[in-house]
């Protein structure tokens, strides 16, 4: 019986078929969640991809609605994301250098973070209605960009903050230390030392910001996108069309739309956001490939 | 005072740092200012019918939601609220085990390229934007639960909630994730040595270990399903309804907001009674991301 000494048990065998059962069950659930996702795309890929062209990129749509290109939209979505980067980016980097940098560890820190939390928490539809009563009726800049904009900015706040709190926090506190023996202020610091380190990183969490605000729809319903617009915006105080609501639009207030046009805006959009999420994943990967410490 | 003047050395640097320090904290505290400034905006515009004709016990208690009727406006929230609950409960139900069991198989099973592809994909699913779900459920969702299930209508409770889980699931995953990956590993080291199998260290040492970042992800997860508004609004049918099954259309809090704020005159009641109920929807997820703040930071903490 020497021999069997090291022979699996029968408890050690349940234990194993156990393991090899979980196992499956995990790999199971995750193949479940993935799949459906991975079906839907090919479907919106499959079904809109036989009316993408130069000319649905670039024409404006017509016939009401049901004939014709996205353009407006495409450039209306431009407009709002590059107005709301210029207010969120600036205050988003400020707010995390503060938060890495200067900020104690005490209550005040504490409801800084509780109010970065909530609102990214806030539902979509609140901001909106946020955006509505402050910038559209009390400040008086009536539904346009720039009420759109700036709805759209405070709601991405967050995402910036987090993003560049994060590469900062990445940069190790020697180097810090190094910076204030030769005699640095802290601001010579960061802006020496810190920020040239973590800039990679702080790109990164724009791009994502960019993808964000590109799909969003409820914040920008009420505050400056249109269903439809004759023209293309000229500035800030324009109404405009964007892209998310056009796909809304199309998908369910206009009659008789060809079933490969909604297929297609989704297609556009979803394209969009995936590639600019890619690349802020790809980028990601290369810094954590090149980093030295 | 001048004996200390030679030990003075506010040079122009020393000012410039303290401008940067001030500026960088009006940038700090500007979430506080902006999430203050959301609850005094929507307050503003909807206390004055709160104060002043809503009644409480109908707008919670009845389920008549006739906001635009000229002669007897009715303000009941009470079957949008079990459309937003039946919608998010069945969500949860989904995206739970499924959310669950992917960050357990990420943290704790997979390894080298197979866990960096989940978590990219788990990553790139997060970023679909809500109108696209919207849509999917309409056009892809919409005709398969008709002919599955032999029903008349497919923009339901079942629609939405699978829609909503998909969505809430990505997000509620990278956060068990982060909260099984917070579990250090020498809990893991001391049960294998005690000669536990993989399954066995992740159920009765990590799980109970990462409890509270779990719920914490849980309770994120049920946030983002109530205040989910384009994907619930374009899947439930946006029916005023307390639903029997699965099978009914119903309509949601946020999605009556985005429906009929478009239509109404600002300062009107039925303008009025929508900030209310984005009132409501403030103070609920409100309540709801400080009680998973405070779950997930007490682990953090001890």
């Amino acid at each position: 019986m020497d021999n069997h000494m090291f022979a699996a048990t029968e408890l050690n065998q349940k234990n194993q078929r156990t393991e090899k059962l979980v196992r499956l069950l995990f790999i199971l659930m995750a193949g479940l969640l993935i799949l459906p996702v991975l079906i839907i795309l090919f479907t919106l890929v499959y079904k809109g991809s036989s009316i993408l062209s130069i000319d649905f990129l670039f024409t404006n749509p017509t016939n009401g609605m049901t004939e014709g290109g996205i353009f407006p939209a495409l450039l209306g979505t431009i407009w709002l994301v590059v107005v709301a980067l210029i207010v969120s980016v600036p205050l988003g980097i400020a707010a995390a250098i503060y938060l890495s940098e200067y900020a104690p560890d005490n209550w005040g820190t504490r409801l800084i973070n509780l109010a970065i939390i909530n609102l990214a928490g806030v539902p979509s539809i609140v901001h909106a209605l946020f955006g509505l009563g402050a910038f559209v009726v009390f400040f008086k800049f009536g539904t346009s960009i720039l009420a759109a904009s700036l709805t759209l900015a405070i709601m991405t706040l967050p995402v910036v903050i987090v993003a560049t709190r994060e590469s900062l926090q990445a940069v190790p506190h020697a180097f810090r230390e190094a910076c204030w023996n030769m005699g640095a202020t802290r601001w010579q610091t960061i802006r020496r030392v810190v920020l040239p380190n973590a800039v990679s990183g702080i790109l990164t969490g724009v791009i994502l910001e960019v993808s964000r605000s590109a799909g969003e729809t409820a914040p920008i319903m009420f505050t400056g996108a249109v269903f439809f617009s004759p023209f293309l915006p000229q500035g800030v105080m324009d109404q405009t069309m964007a892209m998310s609501l056009h796909l809304f639009v199309v998908s369910t207030q206009v009659p008789n739309v060809p079933e490969n046009l909604p297929y297609g805006v989704a297609l556009v959009l979803i394209g969009m956001v995936l590639i600019m999420n890619s690349i802020s994943i790809a980028f990601r990967m290369h810094l954590r490939g090149k980093k030295k410490w | 005072m001048s004996r200390n003047h030679a030990f003075d050395q506010r040079n122009l640097d020393w000012y410039i740092d303290k401008a940067v320090q001030a500026l960088v904290f009006i940038g700090g505290i500007s979430a506080v200012i902006f999430i203050i400034g959301i609850f005094l905006f929507i307050t503003k515009e909807g206390i004055g019918f709160l104060i002043n004709t809503l009644d409480l016990q109908e707008f919670f208690g009845s389920p008549y939601w006739e906001p635009s009727d000229e002669d007897a406006p009715e303000y009941g929230i009470l079957a949008l609220l079990a459309g937003t609950a039946s919608v998010t409960g069945l969500a949860m139900l989904i995206a739970i085990p499924f959310s669950l069991g992917t960050a357990i198989y990420i943290a704790e099973f997979a390894t080298g390229k197979t866990r960096e592809w989940l978590k990219i994909l788990v990553e790139l699913l997060a970023a679909i934007p809500s109108v696209v779900w919207g849509f999917i459920g309409l056009t892809i969702m919409n005709p398969l639960i008709i002919e599955l299930f032999d029903v008349p209508v497919g923009l339901t409770v079942l629609n939405a909630g699978i829609i909503l889980g998909l969505m809430a699931a990505p997000i509620m995953t990278s956060i068990a994730e982060d909260a099984l990956k917070a579990v250090p590993d020498r809990y893991r080291e001391a049960a294998e040595a005690l000669g536990a199998t993989r399954w066995q260290v992740v159920f009765k040492t990590v799980l109970p270990a990462a409890k509270n970042g779990l719920l914490g992800a849980v309770l994120l997860g049920v946030g983002r399903g109530f205040g989910e508004t384009m994907a619930v609004l374009m899947a439930t049918g946006h029916a005023v309804n307390i639903p029997g099954s699965v099978f009914d259309s119903v309509r949601a809090l946020t999605a009556t907001i985005a429906a009929e704020l478009g239509e109404t005159a600002v300062g009107s009641d039925h303008y009025q009674v929508l900030f209310t109920i984005g009132i409501f929807l403030f103070l609920i997820t409100f309540l709801i991301n400080l009680t998973a703040d405070l779950i997930v930071r007490g682990i953090r903490n001890s």
